[in-house]
């Protein structure tokens, strides 16, 4: 026999004031089940609990029904006082008669009408309650970091640094990200490299990580604390334990007129190489698609000239699984595509800017590896068509970026700020250079941010104008190639044209490619863009709602160096509370199959949105097949009861949100 | 079918299936901000409208409902990231259901309301209730229980 406590609380006068308590706690007294019904000026107060935990011992109560505010702000607290008491927190039930009720209704007899019949909807539930036991889950202490940006470089070295396995996993051939191609950093003028070459170097060196390159996420199946990876390690045809790094090979390869993407194409790699000299590991890759052996089998002068005989043309890509308990999504970005051909059908380029078209029309990372003392010519500025130093650069920030008619609404952020630091380089390789920018609006919040951007104005004599630019056009002028930029400042009101030597355009930050792909094998959620979703964007940020799944830097949206390190280590923070205990509680309140009912139709298997429902065989104890039936994995499934109102022969069920206690919940407003 | 309810004392019974995560925080968010609406809305929480089975629907008019009303996350905001798509699919099929049986798919509502969308909460309740106080009581499932059980 369910003996039920029903607690009306006044929250001062927040409640007494529109609903007449008293009348309440006498209404509810004759309900079926109800054993006590008292009321209260603060029930969530110690005394006020101290009157829950003495009712329930005194009476012998079996449940407790908590008239107050929303169960967003004190569930968790009634259930905890409750369980001190000895009944079971899964047999605390709030009726909201404050934010749903007293907030929002004047007249105090209807208030007070509605509280009776919320609170009745909360009796008729719990007397349909049954006690729930936490689910207790393993954990496995090994963490796998996706991406070796500096964002996944820092996570991976702060959780390693606590004691941990982790295994970084980078698509690329070197660690780094899009940092290792950086020239300088704002707003101190750091060269990038010295700053992030020793981390990535430790990465490497790390006992507790074990780094893989140049392989790929293929598959995540499991759940928090127990999650089995697979990876795919792309084929390198070099053997990475063989091999020194001593360079031989590349500086032998015949084949030296390859694009190198890490200098976005600005100057030339070899078919085996490193794709910048710092590279972490120190060890090359044949690229198969450029390979003279691979096309006709000849050539093979690197494998002649290696001495540890580490070249193996018959490698092939290897898939390895992993068991790991977390995982850290740091993929990143890249360059909004600004050119007319697009990915996203929501997008458009900007043709009027001649990318793609003119050849000293280049964007900002493009800028970056051209003056950083590693890129294609050494720091020097000279312009990608015929190699001059350019006299005057136009700087066009917002491409993309804030932009709706181009698909894309929101602010990049590090655009101002780079571009700010892009004048100022170019000026002091330049002295005499002119440095142009068009912006909409400078945002520099940030420590020291406004102060550089002055910098940049005032002391190096950057020219800024506010207004867009229409339209690029090439023209010569004196025998010399010139860009001639038509834009506007707003300002002055006056049309502006600047003969330009280069163009460099700030595209907006956008996510990497098979950032999404892989966000769907993780499942977590991702805005129209494919920026990978929190929990919640103020206290939880880099937590996802996929439990076990955490973010850090720009997958998560546009953001600079020191944010992406910084939420780097808070989801370090989050690996390592997690890590801290042998085992995981989870809310028990979770879908379960009755698998006497269940006719293995797999319709909930289907509509899982998590994937933790699979078909399990039933055999007797000889072995013999006996049926089949869905089971729910208590790791993964995180109790939205889709499957429930798709079972057809309603075999599955969601704890805490049975049919029977919805049903008896909805019965209780028969009229 | 056009109807216009001349009882001005009747007050319509509304019950709400509502996600926990999006839709019961706006409502939350409407009492917060001290929004008033009429307060003829009973609110079952449900973790997600996934968990909407259309039956519960049925068995709400069933119990005396006038008008039903059902609300989730945003399409691509639901905490459990598809559970409402699962919803929304559903309607519409269930929709075309029940107008076979008879139920006037007017006295039911669907909604998008996120847990920063407390006024639109007021404002789809407010109009929701107005509506219903123009159709008038249904009586129309009862109606349809009656004829079955004649025959």
């Amino acid at each position: 026999m369910a003996k039920i406590g029903v607690f009306t609380c006044w929250c001062g006068e927040n409640i007494a004031r529109h609903i007449d308590v008293e009348r309440v706690s006498k209404a509810i007294e004759s309900l079926p089940g109800v054993h006590c019904s008292m009321n209260y000026k603060y029930m969530c107060s110690e005394p006020g609990q101290s009157l829950i935990i003495d009712q329930i011992k005194s009476l012998g109560l079996t449940g407790v029904v908590v008239a107050s505010c929303s169960p967003h702000m004190h569930l968790k607290t009634f259930r905890a006082a409750a369980q001190l008491a000895g009944v079971n927190p899964y047999m605390v039930e709030m009726a909201n008669i404050r934010e749903q009720c007293s907030w929002v209704h004047a007249d105090k007899e209807e208030a007070t009408a509605k509280a009776i019949e919320l609170i009745r909807i909360s009796v008729e539930k719990l007397r349909h309650n049954r006690p729930l036991q936490p689910i207790s889950v393993p954990i496995t202490k090994k963490a796998l970091v996706i991406g070796g940006g500096v964002a996944g470089i820092q996570a991976a070295l702060d959780i390693a640094a606590a004691g941990h396995e982790v295994i970084l996993v980078e698509k690329e051939p070197s660690v780094g990200g899009k940092m290792a191609g950086l020239s300088e950093t704002f707003p101190t003028l750091d060269c990038s490299q010295c700053i992030l070459t020793p981390r990535m170097v430790e990465v490497n060196q790390h006992p507790k990580i074990r780094l893989m390159t140049y392989s790929e996420v293929e598959k995540v199946e499991g759940y928090i604390g127990n999650f089995s990876v697979t990876i795919r390690q792309k084929a390198r045809y070099v053997d990475v334990n063989k091999c020194t790094g001593c360079g031989t090979c590349w500086n032998g390869c015949p084949n030296k007129r390859i694009p190198n993407s890490f200098d976005f194409n600005l100057g030339n790699r070899t078919a085996i190489y490193i794709p910048f000299p710092q590279a972490v590991p120190a060890r090359p890759v044949i690229d198969s698609s450029r390979c003279i052996h691979f096309k006709n089998g000849k050539c093979g002068i690197c494998e002649k000239n290696c001495a540890a005989g580490a070249i193996n043309f018959n490698d092939e890509d290897k898939l390895i699984t992993e068991e790991v308990g977390a995982v850290v999504v740091a993929t990143g970005y890249q360059l909004y595509s600004i050119g007319k051909e697009q990915s996203n059908p929501n997008l458009s380029g900007y043709g009027e800017y001649g990318y793609g078209k003119y050849k000293d029309v280049i964007d900002s990372l493009q800028f970056e590896r051209l003056i950083s003392a590693s890129g294609p010519t050494g720091g020097e500025p000279k312009r990608p068509s015929d190699g001059r130093v350019p006299q005057k650069i136009v700087f066009i920030q917002c491409v993309g970026s804030r932009d709706n008619a181009k698909g894309v609404s929101y602010c990049s952020k590090i655009c101002c700020m780079y571009t700010a630091k892009h004048t100022m380089l170019y000026k002091h390789k330049v002295h005499d250079g002119e440095a142009h920018v068009f912006y909409m609006d400078i945002r520099s919040g940030g420590k020291k941010y406004d102060e550089f951007v002055r910098r940049a104005i005032e002391q190096d004599g950057a020219l800024y104008h506010r207004g867009r630019v229409s339209k690029i056009t090439e023209e010569e002028i004196d025998g010399v190639r010139k860009l001639v930029v038509r834009g506007a400042d707003t300002l002055t009101g006056k049309p502006v044209t600047v003969e330009a030597d280069m163009v460099v355009l700030a595209c907006a930050m956008a996510p990497t490619d098979g950032a999404t792909a892989l966000a769907q094998k993780l499942s977590v959620g991702y805005d129209e863009y494919g920026f990978l979703s929190e929990s919640h964007p103020k206290l939880r940020p880099v937590e996802t709602n996929s439990a076990g799944v955490f973010l850090c830097g720009a997958c998560q949206g546009p953001k600079d160096i020191p944010e992406s390190v910084a939420q780097a280590s808070a989801a370090a923070a989050k690996v390592l509370v997690m890590f801290s205990q042998d085992h995981l509680t989870r809310e028990p309140e979770i879908a379960h199959v009755d698998e006497s009912l269940c006719a293995a139709c797999c319709a909930c298997v289907q509509a899982c949105p998590y994937e933790a429902i699979s078909i399990e065989e039933i055999v007797d104890r000889k072995g013999n097949h006996v049926k089949n039936t869905s089971r729910v994995n208590p790791g993964l499934c995180m109790g939205c009861g889709t499957c429930v109102a798709v079972c057809p022969s309603k075999s599955i069920d969601l704890e805490g949100f049975t049919e029977e206690e919805v049903y008896a919940e909805i019965e209780s407003l028969l009229s | 079918m056009e109807k216009t309810n001349t009882d001005q004392t009747f007050e319509p019974k509304i019950i709400a299936f509502v996600c926990n995560w999006c839709t019961y925080l706006g409502a939350d968010l409407a009492g917060t901000n001290r929004l008033e609406y009429p307060a003829n809305i009973r609110i079952i929480r449900l973790p997600c409208t996934g968990r909407i089975d259309f039956n519960l629907v049925i068995k709400a008019f069933e119990v005396g409902a006038d008008a039903v009303l059902v609300s989730g996350c945003h399409p691509g905001d639901c905490h459990y990231n598809a559970g409402n798509y699962h919803a929304r699919r559903r309607w519409i099929l269930f929709r075309e259901l029940l107008e076979v049986l008879g139920i006037e798919t007017e006295r039911i509502h669907f909604s998008w309301i996120s847990a920063a969308e407390g006024a639109k909460f007021q404002k789809f309740v407010t109009e929701i209730v107005d509506k219903t106080r123009a159709l008038g009581p249904y009586r129309g499932y009862q109606s349809i229980t009656h004829e079955s059980e004649e025959r």
